[in-house]
């Protein structure tokens, strides 16, 4: 009994292992195909960044009538900003294709990835890989250089390490909000939009200081939708704010442990989603 | 005419079957109509009267804005975008042989696109936001037939600008670049990133003279009754650029016609 649950166990170590050489080996194909038409890739990849960033702008616009937002300065919000839609654009670009697998279902084409040597997951997440979803990430950290460098903090190893952390940290938890959005799609074929109000959403919310949105908001993004972990807690403790809701100040320290939560969420979701799923078998 | 109709007809019910999708879509729009009232109360309690809007006018603005980003086809709209897949394709020699324009034959997809759209896509956001929130409604009976105006001719400016940027696939082969360029355009200047009444200056002044402007901005502003130059002007500035809009349109589709080559055959 022990020895095979051990075999189970190394089966599943040997083949996780070979995810990254896999996942690899699927987006450089997409990635190859796209660079095919390299003046349509370039276009696209400067609109990417364009409509990402037009959000900033929005902020940009609103700040010539005013000076600070919700306690925010400029670069307090450029900060906030820039965290956000790169957590998000990381996450989008590795992988934001899996909000396509509803399509997959419907024509029938999840039945081929399942009978291929590669995890059904791997090849959701690299569906039809856009590397012009860089865009987002590359505006995003335009305006995170230019937020840091007009920020006065004393930057102490502490704080680079806190905000360099919470980068991957909410960049996984976008991701596993792509994932479980993914998994509801064996539930619901038509429901790839229903994601988008938590990453697209998300990202539109955590862009501003939480606080403006009232308790109940902070409240469950906090404990239902832990959004708040993305970059608003980490970048308060950066920024030397107090937290909302008389949360200790190291509230944001716990980001990394909430993406392990998330993650663990996600994968129950889409392993379940997947034994769930019955091809229509015409 | 009739085949028009029928065509518009058809395209409404063909949209009326993704109910599924048409739900999950108005509950994100009624997200992002939350989060965005949450910004603007930020924004107006620090600013009363922020580019002439009191509170409930900016609320109202949030709501109208997310119900009508889908019928005016602020992103882009799948009829356009599937006229552009159709000249990169070559499919679009189907079209032309048809016994009907191509601009009006497309107008009317495009129309019944809208129509379903603005009933599934625009009354639930504004029907949740309106009972949540305390927003402005038009008062008479001649604002809702200027409402309903504006509205139309919002759909067909913005059925003007997808339609030009669909043919240009003619010239340039893929028309996918193009769009993405028309898209950050008609986000900055309809007004969804930011009412453009807040916008500052002559940044404000050239938005709100654009064909983008006629989409979105000017018939909220009607439905808010807040137009500057009265109802009257506003209506006269989206005709004008129907007018312009759709002759550059017709002109497109005779030059464009004169180009296909048909290959084999």
């Amino acid at each position: 009994m022990a020895e095979s649950l051990t075999k189970a166990e190394e089966s599943w170590l040997s083949k996780a292992t070979a995810w990254p050489g896999q996942y690899w080996m699927l987006v450089v194909m997409w990635i190859r195909s796209s660079l095919a038409y390299p003046a349509s890739f370039a276009l696209m990849l400067l609109g990417s960044a364009l409509v990402t960033g037009l959000d900033f702008v929005a902020v940009l616009l609103m700040f010539s009538h005013i000076e600070t937002f919700g306690g925010f300065t400029l670069a307090e919000m450029g900060l906030l900003y820039g965290t956000a839609s790169m957590t998000l654009g990381l996450a989008d670009l590795v992988i934001g294709s899996i909000d396509r697998i509803g399509q997959r279902i419907r024509t029938g084409e999840l039945d081929v990835w399942l009978i291929r040597p590669v995890s059904a997951f791997l090849q959701a997440a690299a569906d039809n890989f856009a590397l012009r979803r860089l865009g987002r990430p590359l505006q995003a950290g335009l305006v995170l250089v230019i937020s840091v460098a007009a920020l006065e903090i004393d930057w102490t190893v502490a704080k680079v390490l806190l905000l360099a952390v919470s980068l991957i940290s909410g960049s996984v938890i976008f991701a596993a909000i792509f994932v479980l959005g993914g998994a509801f799609q064996f539930v619901s074929i038509d429901s790839a939009e229903l994601a988008n109000s938590f990453t697209y959403g998300g990202q539109q919310l955590t862009q501003y200081p939480l606080a403006i949105f009232g308790k109940d908001i902070v409240r469950a993004v906090t404990f239902v939708v832990p959004l708040a972990f993305v970059n608003y807690y980490p970048v308060l403790q950066v920024l030397g704010k107090p937290a909302p809701l008389g949360l200790p100040s190291w509230i944001g320290l716990l980001a990394p442990a909430v993406a392990v939560v998330m993650v663990a969420l996600a994968s129950l979701a889409w392993q379940a989603g997947l034994r769930r799923y019955r091809s229509t078998g015409s | 005419m009739g085949v028009y109709w029928a065509i518009a007809v058809r395209s409404f019910r063909r949209f009326s079957t993704y109910r599924i999708a048409t739900l999950t879509g108005a509950f994100t729009n009624t997200v992002f109509g939350f989060i965005f009232c949450g910004v603007y109360l930020t924004l107006w309690e620090l600013r009363p009267g922020l580019g002439g809007y009191d509170v409930s006018d900016a609320l109202t603005f949030v709501w109208l804005q997310q119900g009508l980003l889908m019928p005016i086809g602020i992103f882009g709209a799948s009829t356009t975008v599937e006229l552009g897949e159709r000249v990169r394709t070559g499919e679009i020699a189907v079209d032309l042989y048809r016994p009907t324009q191509l601009m009006l034959w497309w107008l009317s997809v495009d129309a019944g696109r809208a129509m379903f759209q603005l009933i599934a896509r625009g009354g639930l956001p504004l029907l949740v936001g309106s009972l949540v929130f305390d927003l402005n409604f038009p008062s008479s009976a001649a604002q809702w037939v200027a409402v309903a105006a504006a509205l139309v001719f919002g759909v067909v400016v913005s059925f003007g600008i997808r339609y030009l940027v669909a043919l240009s696939g003619f010239w340039i082969t893929d028309s996918r670049g193009v769009e993405h360029v028309a898209m950050v355009l008609s986000l900055f200047f309809s007004g969804t990133i930011l009412p453009l009444v807040v916008f500052p200056g002559w940044i404000g002044e050239v938005a709100r003279a654009t064909p983008w402007a006629a989409t979105l901005q000017v018939p909220i502003d009607v439905w808010l009754g807040r137009n500057p130059g009265g109802v009257g002007s506003a209506l006269a500035f989206q005709l004008g650029w129907i007018v312009v809009l759709l002759a550059a349109g017709s002109l497109a589709t005779v030059f464009a016609t004169r180009k296909v080559v048909i290959q084999g055959g």
